[in-house]
C-alpha cells in the first residue's frame, strides 16, 4: 500500500522578469514593478499537481514573504494546489539563506510532508541554493535542475548531466528543484480563479536565526565599454585577427 | 581570522583548472586557503602541488566523489573539513553541494560571486540587471564564478596529505540517455557559438557546427530557435529559462539580443555579434559586432579561424 504523500511546493515572489530593475541610492528600487511568481516555481507546482495526481495525496503551496506575496498563492490556489500557506513574523526583514532555510525546515516538519517541490533557482537571487539546503537540514535526499519526473513510491526524476540525460531514483522523502520541463504547465481556469478568491491563507510562524550575512549595497553592473563594430562579411576576418591578438581567446 | 578552505573543482576525473582562480579568490577575502582536493585517486592532486599561495593540501577520498549525489559529497567533504570559510566553484553540481555544506554547518551560502573585496562579496541578482553586495560576518560557504579571478601563479611546493571520508548517498542514478550529438554542452564550453532565428533554418546551423569543430567551442540557441525548431533541443537553449553560460567567447549569430537572452550570456569575457540589422540590440552588449548576414560573414570568419588555428 503506498501512503498518501503529503507533497509541498514552494514558490516565491519576486519582480516579473520583464521589469526594468533601478538602484536608488544603494538599493534596489522595487516600488513600481510588478511582484509575479518566480517562473520556475510555476514547473514546481505543474509536477507537484502531477505527483498528487498519480498518487492522491494534497498538495499545499508555501511561501515564506510578507503580506504582499498573498497574490502569488492565490495564483497558486487557481491552478490548483489544496492549500495555500505563509509563513511569516514582523521581526524578519532580510532573511539570509541559514534563516530561510531554518524557517522553511521548521514549518516542513510540522507539515509532516513526504515531498518538497520548488524552483531550481528563484529568479532574483538567480542562487539554487533552497532546495539542497532544505534537504541537508531535513536529512532528506535531493535533486536539481529536474525536467521530468514519475511517480510510484520514489520520485524518479530526469535532469540533464555531462553525457545526456540522467534518469535517477530519489527515495522519499525529498527536496526537488524543478527546472523548464519540456512540458506545458496548467494556467488557471475561470473555476480555480474563482476559488481563489475565497480561499484563505493560513498564516504560521517560525524562529528564525539571525542573519550573519546583510546586504551591503546593490549598484548597476558597470557599463560595458563600447564594442567596435565593423559594416559587411568581409570584416568578418579582422574580427577572427582581434579575437587572437587582441581579447587573446583563441 | 576563519581558516580559508578551497575545494577544488573535479572535472572528468582530474582537477578543472579554474581551481587555481579559486586561490586567487581565497587571498582576496583574506588568508591563504587549504586546498581540499575531493577525489577517488589521491594522485590527481599532484597537479595542483605547485599552486602558489596554498598553505596546506588535503585529499580527501571517497566513492561518493564518483557520483553526483550532492549528499554523499557534503557529508564525505564535512567529515574530512576543518571549521571555516569555504570556497568553490560555481558550477551545478557545487552549488548544490555547497548549500548542503552551509546547511549541515548551520552558516549561510552565498552563491555566484564575482568580486570580493576583504569579506563585501558580490553577486549579480535578478539575471544580471544588478548587482548585490554583501557583507560576511563568521563563517559562509562561497561559490566562485569562473573565469572571472585570474589564476594563481605555479610557483608554490605543498605536500598532499590523504584523509579517507565516506558519505551517505541518497539517490540513485537508473540510467543515462546519452546525448544524440557528442558535441560539449553550452555549460561546460569556454567558447560558445549560439544561432537565433536569423539562422533560417535548422539546417544552416550546419555552419555554427564547422565553426565550433574549428575552435573547440560548443553550440548554443536562442528560444526563438528552440520553439521554432524541432530540431534545436531545450539542452542547446541560453537564457532566462535556459542555461546561464559565463564563457570566454560568446559569439551571437542571427540573434537579435533580448533580455532574456542577455540573462543567460551578458557575464561572456567577450561577445561577437553578427547580425544583419545593424539595431539589434545584442551590438549594444558586443565587444565586436560584425553588421551583415550570417550568408556572407560565416564564411569569411571560418576561413579566417581555419588559417589561424588549422
Ligand atoms: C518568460 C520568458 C523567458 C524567455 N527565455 C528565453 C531564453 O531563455 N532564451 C532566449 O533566447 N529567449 C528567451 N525568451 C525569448 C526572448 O524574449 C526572445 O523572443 C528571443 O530571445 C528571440 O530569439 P532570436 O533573437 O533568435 O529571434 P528574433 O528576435 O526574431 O531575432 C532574430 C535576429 O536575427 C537577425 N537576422 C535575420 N536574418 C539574418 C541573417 N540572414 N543574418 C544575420 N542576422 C539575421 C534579425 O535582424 C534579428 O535581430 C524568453 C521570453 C520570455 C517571455
Ligand atoms: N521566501 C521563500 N519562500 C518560499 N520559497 C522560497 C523562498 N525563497 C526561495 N524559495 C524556493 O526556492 C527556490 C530557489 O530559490 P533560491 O535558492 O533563492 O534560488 C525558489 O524557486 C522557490 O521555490
Amino acid at each position: 500500500m503506498i501512503q498518501m504523500p503529503t507533497i509541498v511546493v514552494l514558490v516565491k515572489q519576486v519582480p516579473d522578469t520583464n521589469a526594468k530593475i533601478v538602484v536608488q541610492g544603494d538599493r534596489v528600487d522595487l516600488s513600481s514593478v510588478k511582484m509575479v511568481m518566480s517562473p520556475y516555481d510555476e514547473f514546481a507546482i505543474e509536477t507537484a499537481i502531477r505527483h498528487k495526481e498519480a498518487t492522491d495525496g494534497t498538495v499545499t503551496a508555501l511561501t515564506v514573504g510578507g503580506p504582499g506575496s498573498e497574490k502569488i498563492l492565490k495564483d497558486a490556489k487557481a491552478i490548483g494546489v489544496d492549500n495555500i500557506v505563509r509563513v511569516w513574523d514582523d521581526s524578519w526583514s532580510e532573511l539570509d539563506s541559514n534563516a530561510l532555510q531554518s524557517i522553511l525546515s521548521e514549518t516542513i516538519q510540522t507539515m509532516g510532508a513526504t515531498v518538497v517541490y520548488c524552483g531550481k533557482s528563484a529568479a532574483d537571487t538567480g542562487a539554487g541554493s533552497t532546495g539542497p539546503g532544505l534537504a541537508e537540514r531535513l536529512g532528506w535526499g535531493n535533486a536539481s535542475n529536474v525536467i521530468g519526473a514519475e511517480f510510484t513510491d520514489s520520485v524518479v526524476v530526469s535532469m540533464p548531466v555531462e553525457s545526456g540525460v540522467a534518469k535517477i531514483s530519489v527515495a522519499l522523502p525529498a527536496v526537488i528543484s524543478c527546472d523548464k520541463g519540456d512540458f506545458k504547465v496548467r494556467k488557471p481556469n475561470v473555476k480555480g480563479i474563482m476559488m481563489a478568491k475565497k480561499a484563505k491563507v493560513e498564516l504560521l510562524s517560525a524562529t528564525a536565526p539571525s542573519s550573519s550575512i546583510n546586504i551591503a549595497s546593490h549598484s548597476m553592473p558597470p557599463a560595458k565599454p563600447a564594442g567596435k563594430t565593423f559594416e559587411g562579411g568581409a570584416s568578418a576576418s579582422q574580427v577572427a585577427q582581434l579575437l587572437r591578438d587582441e581579447a587573446n581567446v583563441l | 581570522m576563519t581558516n580559508m578552505i578551497v575545494i577544488a573543482e573535479l572535472s572528468k576525473g582530474s582537477i578543472h583548472p579554474s581551481t587555481a582562480e579559486l586561490v586567487t579568490a581565497a587571498h582576496a577575502f583574506g588568508g591563504e586557503p587549504i586546498l581540499v582536493v575531493p577525489c577517488t585517486d589521491a594522485s590527481i592532486a599532484d597537479s595542483v602541488q605547485s599552486l602558489s599561495g596554498v598553505s596546506k593540501i588535503i585529499a580527501v577520498k571517497s566513492d561518493v566523489f564518483d557520483g553526483n549525489d550532492s549528499s554523499g559529497w557534503a557529508s564525505a567533504l564535512d567529515s574530512a573539513l576543518p571549521s571555516g570559510t569555504v570556497l568553490c566553484l560555481a558550477t551545478t553540481r557545487s552549488k548544490d553541494v555547497a548549500a548542503r555544506l552551509a546547511a549541515r554547518r548551520n552558516i549561510s551560502v552565498v552563491q555566484d560571486v564575482i568580486r570580493i573585496d576583504g569579506s563585501n562579496l558580490t553577486s549579480p541578482i535578478y539575471s544580471g540587471k544588478a548587482n548585490q553586495t554583501v557583507s560576511v560576518s563568521g563563517e559562509a560557504v562561497i561559490t566562485v564564478r569562473a573565469n572571472v579571478f585570474d589564476a594563481v601563479g605555479n610557483d608554490g611546493t605543498c605536500d598532499v596529505s590523504v584523509v579517507d571520508a565516506s558519505g551517505d548517498v541518497k539517490t540513485a542514478v537508473q540510467e543515462i540517455m546519452q546525448r544524440a550529438s557528442t558535441r560539449l554542452d553550452v555549460s561546460e564550453a569556454n567558447i560558445v557559438i549560439s544561432g537565433g532565428r536569423g539562422m533560417g533554418s535548422p539546417a544552416n546551423f550546419a555552419h555554427l557546427e564547422a565553426v565550433a569543430d574549428t575552435i573547440g567551442a560548443a553550440v548554443g540557441a536562442s528560444r526563438a530557435a528552440v520553439d521554432t525548431w524541432a530540431e534545436i533541443p531545450h539542452s542547446m537553449q541560453v537564457g532566462q529559462t535556459g542555461k546561464t553560460v559565463n564563457p570566454n567567447l560568446y559569439i551571437a549569430v542571427g540573434i537579435s539580443g533580448a533580455i532574456q537572452h542577455l540573462a543567460g550570456m551578458r557575464s561572456s569575457k567577450y561577445i561577437v555579434a553578427i547580425n544583419k540589422d545593424a539595431d539589434a540590440a545584442i551590438f549594444q552588449h558586443a565587444d565586436y559586432g560584425i553588421v551583415a548576414s550570417w550568408e556572407e560573414a560565416l564564411p569569411v570568419f571560418q576561413e579566417a579561424l581555419s588559417a589561424m588555428l588549422g
